[in-house]
């Protein structure tokens, strides 16, 4: 069982839908509010969606000058797993923990609804247990949710295989490279604009994304077992 | 010490899609301004600050720029400090 704080920020509003998500998991989930200075001995971080500080300047510029980020920060560079989701990434870019920006959508209007994504990168904290290609339905609710970096920065996530998640059929926001979500260079941090945590369950019109959440019990499961172990009655591709 | 007002200018990168400044073009378009060419929109920020000279209030104001104002990946910034 993995120790997963998900952090609070005034304005967050998934982190209660992503603590349900990683439970659901398996995971022993808790929130640390953004004036915390201690993850207790969280295994991986996540930055839930939402609007902190009101989206004021920009979206997550302010929240990166929270408390907590000095502690996600040290536990990302010690190689833990942190998972940014829609406002958690854009806060990640802002902290510069993952390059690049998330500006305006390219047509302006705040979009909510399921999006068509591929699986580009299974080799993450968030990921491995999807396979590489797979495609996934998974919602939106962004208005800032496109992705920009420069050339340079782009031809370096490519090469490197950052681009963990792309929009296939049509990209929403108009992002670079057809980016939904990347990871950094040692893989542990991890952005995605689309939400998981809203797509766990048949209840909620598909799972698609309740394997985000169960990568990181799969990745316990390798660690310290090396075989299936089965959470909530489902196996685990480990 | 003094008090000075620096003027901040953020704006979107040229290179970069703006779509905000796009939108506002083509409504002007709509409204007969046909000869508009293009929009672009930014943010204006006064800052009222406490500085021994004026280069050390526009010095601030940079760093100020470069640590919060400003997102480098995508903003460019003009300060203007005056008395």
């Amino acid at each position: 069982m993995q120790r997963v704080a998900v952090v609070v920020f005034p304005g967050s509003n998934c982190d209660a839908d992503t603590l349900d998500a990683a439970r659901a998991a398996g995971s022993d989930a808790y929130y640390v509010w953004h004036r915390d200075t201690d993850l207790q001995q969280a295994d991986a971080v996540i930055l839930p969606g939402g609007f902190s500080y009101g989206d004021y300047l920009r979206s997550g510029a302010i929240a990166r000058f929270s408390p907590v980020l000095r502690a996600v920060a040290a536990h990302a560079r010690a190689g833990g797993a942190v998972l940014g989701i829609c406002n958690g990434f854009q806060i990640l870019c802002e902290a510069g923990l993952l390059p690049g920006a998330l500006m305006r959508n390219a047509r302006l209007k705040f979009l909510s609804r399921p999006v068509r994504v591929r699986v580009e990168a299974p080799d993450t904290p968030f990921t491995q247990s999807y396979d590489r290609g797979e495609e996934l339905t998974l919602p939106i609710a962004h208005g800032d949710g496109r992705y920009v970096a420069d050339a340079e920065t782009a031809a370096m996530l490519e090469a490197n295989g950052q681009v963990v998640w792309r929009y296939v059929a049509e990209n929403p926001n108009g992002s670079t490279h057809d980016i939904a979500g990347i990871c950094n260079a040692g893989r542990n941090v991890v952005g995605i604009m689309p939400h998981p945590e809203r797509r766990n369950a048949p209840v909620l019109g598909g799972q698609d994304g309740a394997r985000v959440f169960l990568s990181l019990e799969a990745r316990n499961a390798t660690q310290h077992a090396g075989d299936m172990r089965a959470v909530d009655g489902r196996h685990l591709r480990v | 010490m003094s008090a000075f007002t620096v003027e901040i200018r953020v704006m979107p990168r040229a290179s970069l899609l703006d779509p905000q400044g796009q939108a506002v073009q083509h409504a002007l378009q709509a409204l007969g301004f046909a000869e508009v060419a293009s929009v672009r929109a930014g943010k204006h920020l006064v800052v009222q600050m406490q500085a021994i000279t004026r280069e050390e209030a526009a010095a601030k104001a940079r760093v100020m720029c470069d640590r919060l104002l400003a997102n480098p990946v995508t903003e460019d910034y003009e300060c203007s400090v005056s008395l």
